[in-house]
C-alpha cells in the first residue's frame, strides 16, 4: 500500500486563545494618474481595516462590489503590498517572524473564476502538485498527494487526474482549485467569492464540501461573498465592509438578528426573501456607492444614509461595542453622546 | 482502516492523456491544407539541404551558347538563366541561402524578442516602459527602410543582412510577446502560483512560457515569409548575397533584364519566393487554429 504524505502544516503556537490571524490598521491606496492638469489622486481601496480570526472559525466578509473585499484578500495573501498596517499570523508578524514563503503554506486562497485560476496547459494533477513541488516535495510523492486530494474533494482520480481544465465543468474546476489550495496543508483558507460563479445546486454541493473539509482538516476560513444567504450558512462571524472600511462586525446571529449600522440594515433588507407576504417593497438604499477615489468625509455612508445628521459629515465614527458578544458597529447612532439625534443616552431626544 | 480511499490511491497509472503538443500535432495533421503546405516546405528544405546529392547540374557553370533557354528544354527542364546556367540547379541551390535568410533572422529575433517581451510584460512598471518605448523607436521606420538602412550601414554581405533583418524583427516580436505576457500575467492562475510561494523564475517557466510561446510562435512563423521577401529585396539591391551565389532574390534581380526575352524563366525565382512564403503563412494559420485546443 502506498502511503500518502502531505506537507506538515505549520505548528500551532499560541494555543486556542490566540487568534490565528490578526489584522491591524490594514490600508491600501492605489494611485491613479490624474489628467495633465489635475493632481494625482488615490483610490482608497482598503482603509484602516482591523479584525481578528480565531482558530477554527469561519469569518464572512460581505459588501457591495468595489468595497475592498477582494483587495483585502489579496493583501492578506501578500499578492500585493499594503501601505500600512500589520498582519499577524498566530502571533508572528508576517515579514518579520514569519517569512512570506511560510505564510504561503499557512494561508491559501481559492479564487472566484475557476477557469482563469487554473493553468490551461497543465493537467489537473500537475496543477495540484505544483505547490508541494515548489515546497520541495518529490514529483512522485506530489503526484500521489494530488490524487489523494482529488478523492478528498469528490473527484475520482482515475477519471480526472490527467484531464485539462477545459475538459471539466465549473463545479469540478472549483473542486480542483480547493484541492490545489489544500495541497500545501494550510491552516487558513481564503475563499474569495469561491462559489459565486457556480449555479445554485452546484454551489450547495461545494459549500457542503467546504464544511466537510473544514472539519476533516481543522481549517479556518475567511469567506468573501456578496451572497448574504451563503454567508449566513457558512460563517460564525461576519464583517460588513463599505468603501474600504469595516462598518460592522460580530457574530453572524448578532449582526443578522440585530443589525446596527444603517448600511448593514439596508443590505439585509435588500436580501430577496422566499416569503411572499414579506416582500421588500421599497429600495432600502438608493444610488451607487460613491467613488472611492474621493470618498465622502467623516462617515463614508452619510451620503446615502436615511438617518444622516450633522455629526455624520463632521466626525468619522469609530467601531464601538454593541453588547458584549464582540458585536461592533461604526455608527454615531450606536454611541451615547456622539451628538447624533438618534443616539442613546443623555443627549438622546428626551 | 480506510478501505474506501485505498483503491483510489493505488491508481494504476491512469490513462495518460496526451501532452499538449501531441494533441496540437494530431490536430494539425488533420488539416489537409496545413499538411500540403508542410510537405511542400519540407520538400524544398530537403532539396536545398541535400542539393549536391540530387544529381543536378553545377549551378555556377554557365555557357554563352545556351543562354535563356525556355522551360522544357531537354537537359534543362526549367531552362537556363542569362548566363546559361541551369535554372533547376540554381533554384535548388538558391533555396539554401534564401531559406537561411528567411528562417535564421526570425529564429534569432524570436529568442531575443520573446525574452525582452516576457521581461517587460511580467515586470511591468518602469522596466516595461524602458523596453517598450525603445522598441517603439524602431516602429517609427518602415521595416523595409530599416533593413536597408542597417544593412547599408553594416555593409553588404549575407551575415550583415541576417543581422539587419534580426534587428528589424526583434521589436515586432517583442511587442507581441509583451502584450501576450501582460494578458497571461493578469490571469488568476499566475496569482495562485505566486500564492503558493513559487519564485518568479519557476512561475515564468511553468506557468508563463507555455501559455505565451504559442501565439508568439505563430506570429514568428508568419514573419518567415516577410523575412525571405526582405532578404530577397536586400539581395536585389545588392546589399545581401553577391553574384554568382545563387539566391532567389538575387536571381530575380539579374534575370530582370531577360523579362521580355523569356518571361517564364525570369519569373521562376519569384514563384519560389511566393510558394515558400504562402506555405509558411498557411501553415502558421493552421498552427494557430490547431493550438486553440478548446474547440
Amino acid at each position: 500500500m502506498t502511503e500518502v504524505t502531505a506537507l506538515a502544516p505549520l505548528e500551532d503556537l499560541g494555543g486556542e486563545a490566540q487568534p490565528l490571524l490578526t489584522v491591524r490598521g490594514l490600508t491600501k491606496h492605489f494611485p491613479v494618474r490624474g489628467d495633465l492638469f489635475s493632481p494625482r489622486k488615490t483610490v482608497h481601496a482598503v482603509d484602516d481595516v482591523s479584525f481578528e480570526v480565531a482558530k477554527g472559525e469561519t469569518v464572512g466578509i460581505v459588501g457591495e462590489s468595489g468595497c475592498g473585499k477582494s483587495t483585502t484578500a489579496r493583501l492578506l495573501m501578500h499578492l500585493m503590498d499594503y501601505d500600512s498596517g500589520d498582519i499577524i499570523y498566530d502571533g508572528m508578524k508576517v515579514g518579520r517572524e514569519l517569512s512570506l514563503r511560510d505564510l504561503r503554506r499557512a494561508m491559501q486562497m481559492v479564487f472566484q473564476d475557476s477557469y482563469a485560476s487554473l493553468n490551461p496547459r497543465l493537467t489537473i494533477e500537475e496543477s495540484i502538485a505544483f505547490g508541494p513541488r515548489v515546497h520541495g516535495m518529490a514529483a512522485a510523492e506530489a503526484q500521489l498527494l494530488a490524487r489523494d486530494l482529488l478523492g478528498k474533494v469528490g473527484l475520482r482520480p482515475e477519471t480526472f487526474a490527467n484531464r485539462y481544465p477545459h475538459e471539466i465543468s465549473g463545479g469540478q474546476r472549483q473542486r480542483v482549485n480547493i484541492a490545489r489550495a489544500l495541497a500545501l496543508s494550510p491552516r487558513l483558507v481564503i475563499l474569495d467569492e469561491a462559489v459565486s460563479a457556480l449555479d445554485k445546486s452546484v454551489e450547495a454541493q461545494v459549500l457542503n464540501l467546504l464544511v466537510d473539509l473544514k472539519r476533516e482538516f481543522g481549517l479556518t476560513y475567511i469567506f468573501i461573498s456578496h451572497d448574504l444567504n451563503v454567508v449566513r450558512y457558512i460563517s460564525d462571524r461576519v464583517l460588513v465592509m463599505y468603501l474600504g472600511q469595516v462598518v460592522e462586525l460580530g457574530p453572524i446571529d448578532g449582526v443578522w438578528g440585530n443589525p446596527v449600522h444603517p448600511y448593514t440594515r439596508a443590505l439585509l433588507a435588500a436580501m430577496p426573501t422566499s416569503d411572499p407576504d414579506n416582500r421588500t417593497q421599497i429600495a432600502p438604499i438608493t444610488g451607487d456607492p460613491p467613488n472611492p477615489i474621493d470618498p465622502p468625509q467623516a462617515c463614508r455612508f452619510h451620503t446615502r444614509c436615511p438617518f444622516v445628521d450633522t455629526v455624520c459629515s463632521m466626525v468619522a465614527p469609530k467601531l464601538a461595542d454593541i453588547g458584549t458578544d464582540g458585536h461592533q458597529a461604526a455608527c454615531h447612532m450606536a454611541v451615547a453622546g456622539s451628538g447624533h439625534s438618534r443616539a442613546p443616552g443623555p443627549n438622546a431626544g428626551t | 482502516m480506510s478501505a474506501i480511499s485505498e483503491p483510489a490511491l493505488q491508481v494504476p497509472a491512469a490513462p495518460k492523456s496526451n501532452g499538449y503538443w501531441t494533441t496540437v500535432g494530431r490536430r494539425l495533421l488533420r488539416d489537409k491544407l496545413s499538411v500540403l503546405c508542410g510537405s511542400i516546405l519540407l520538400a524544398i528544405l530537403l532539396a536545398a539541404l541535400f542539393a549536391p546529392w540530387l544529381g543536378v547540374a553545377d549551378p555556377y557553370q554557365g555557357s554563352m551558347i545556351r543562354r535563356l533557354r525556355p522551360v522544357g528544354t531537354p537537359n534543362y527542364i526549367l531552362g537556363t538563366d542569362e548566363l546559361g546556367r541551369d535554372m533547376l540547379a540554381r533554384l535548388i541551390y538558391g533555396g539554401r541561402l534564401s531559406l537561411l535568410t528567411g528562417i535564421l533572422p526570425v529564429f534569432l529575433a524570436f529568442i531575443v524578442g520573446t525574452t525582452l517581451g516576457l521581461i517587460a510584460g511580467y515586470a511591468g512598471g518602469k522596466l516595461n516602459t524602458i523596453i517598450m518605448r525603445t522598441v517603439d523607436v524602431f516602429f517609427a521606420f518602415p521595416s523595409v527602410l530599416l533593413a536597408i538602412a542597417i544593412s547599408g550601414a553594416l555593409g553588404a554581405g549575407i551575415l550583415n543582412s541576417i543581422v539587419s533583418l534580426t534587428i528589424v524583427f526583434i521589436p515586432q516580436i517583442t511587442r507581441v510577446a509583451e502584450s501576450v505576457t501582460t494578458g497571461v500575467r493578469n490571469r488568476d492562475f499566475v496569482e495562485a502560483a505566486r500564492a503558493s510561494g513559487a519564485d518568479t523564475l519557476t512561475i515564468m517557466r511553468v506557468h508563463m512560457l507555455g501559455n505565451v510561446l504559442g501565439p508568439i510562435f505563430v506570429y514568428a512563423t508568419g514573419l518567415i515569409s516577410v523575412s525571405m521577401i526582405l532578404a530577397s529585396g536586400l539581395s536585389f539591391l545588392g546589399l545581401g548575397t553577391k553574384p554568382p551565389e545563387p539566391e532567389w532574390g538575387l536571381m530575380l534581380n539579374t534575370l530582370r533584364t531577360a523579362i521580355y526575352a523569356n518571361p517564364v524563366v525570369a519569373a521562376l525565382p519569384g514563384v519560389m519566393i511566393f510558394a515558400v512564403s504562402i506555405c509558411f503563412n498557411l501553415l502558421s494559420d493552421g498552427l494557430r487554429s490547431a493550438m486553440d485546443i478548446r474547440n
